[in-house]
């Protein structure tokens, strides 16, 4: 009978992840894809945004997408009829994604000619923020009924954010929800955020998104 | 559902310590958690024991959970307080300038092995 013995591992629990992460950022540099990382809670208009995205990129760019649920696949079905390469990934449960599902679900996909590739995260504000999954940025999409003291909630998904997207502000004299309160939220938590205030239905301020998100994927290329 | 996919990312880590140190069987984990870093311990334990023992590496090992108190510093008045108490908003001076200074650890603090 071997001895057991106490090893000291002094190691983060997400460090495996982590590692997994920065090799497919790397993958992805040498293949030249851009992988945009979409967070939001449900409803906050993440596949209308996205529709409206594409209408306006697609052009310009091979677009895939992946549409992360734990089940159904009625979002997939919206985005595919735009004719861009869509797959369905299933969580099975799982609050979010992490690196290794997303290397699953590109391949799935699959990478070949595609310029961006488009993750819908899980709908949910804590999780996925803990868990890289690989992506070049990370965007989130917070809309005007869930409130402006939203950041202060939920910190980390807006600390690891590159971008805020606040949609549908068409409906802001409705609601009780303070544009510049909400900002000074996100930049007390992100200072480097960039903050966006879109509506996804009347194409207000989508343009300056999607000028950003077409500068980022052209650098990546480069 | 999170404690879960929680657990699976500790598992992960065991397997890749266990390979690199030639390990057949892990007896005990200690991990460290952060007061503030969102996760239940109760939740954590049950899921353990469920994920645990489907592996060869873990079967039956016991989990040990070490708490690491919240601590906020202020960039304004220097000092550092209780989170959990007192929040983003420093209760010496007022300012909102705070940062956590530990509190949101996750880590694999050490295991007992042969």
């Amino acid at each position: 009978m071997e001895e057991f013995k106490v090893l000291e591992i002094k190691k983060s629990v997400f460090s495996c992840n982590e590692k997994h992460a920065e090799e497919l950022r790397g993958q992805l540099k040498e293949k030249k894809i851009f992988l945009l990382n979409l967070m939001s809670s449900p409803g906050s208009g993440k596949t209308t945004t996205l529709t409206r995205t594409i209408e306006t990129l697609k052009e310009k760019l091979r677009i895939g997408v992946m549409e992360a649920d734990i089940d159904s696949d009625v979002d997939a079905k919206t985005i595919s009829n735009l004719g861009v390469k869509t797959i369905q990934l299933h969580t099975g449960g799982m609050c979010h994604l992490d690196a290794n599902m997303t290397v699953q679900g590109l391949k799935g996909l699959g990478t070949e000619e595609l310029d961006l590739a488009i993750l819908e995260n899980v709908g949910n504000l804590v999780c996925p923020a803990e868990f890289d999954t690989g992506a070049v940025k990370n965007v989130m999409i917070l809309s005007v009924p869930e409130g402006h003291d939203k950041p202060l909630k939920y910190p980390l998904m807006f600390s690891v954010c590159d971008v805020v997207l606040i949609n549908k502000v068409d409906v802001l004299p409705y609601f009780d929800f303070d544009l510049e309160i909400c900002k000074k939220n996100i930049l007390m938590r992100n200072p480097k955020a960039k903050i966006i205030p879109i509506s996804a239905k009347t194409g207000e301020g989508l343009q300056q998104w999607t000028d950003w998100l077409l500068n980022e994927v052209r650098a990546w290329k480069k | 559902m999170h404690e879960l996919g929680i657990v699976f990312h500790i598992i992960d880590s065991l397997k890749e310590v266990g390979e690199e140190n030639h390990l057949k069987k892990i007896a005990k984990v200690t991990l460290e958690i952060g007061e503030v870093s969102g996760v239940l311990e109760e939740y954590l334990q049950s899921c353990w024991r469920w994920a645990s023992d489907r592996t060869e590496l873990l079967k039956g090992a016991a989990l040990t959970v070490e708490k690491i108190s919240a601590v906020t510093f202020c960039e304004d008045c220097k000092q550092t307080y209780s989170t959990t108490e007192f929040g983003k908003t420093c209760p010496y001076c007022k300012s909102e300038r705070t940062y956590l200074v530990a509190g949101n650890e996750f880590n694999i603090k050490e295991i007992t092995a042969c």
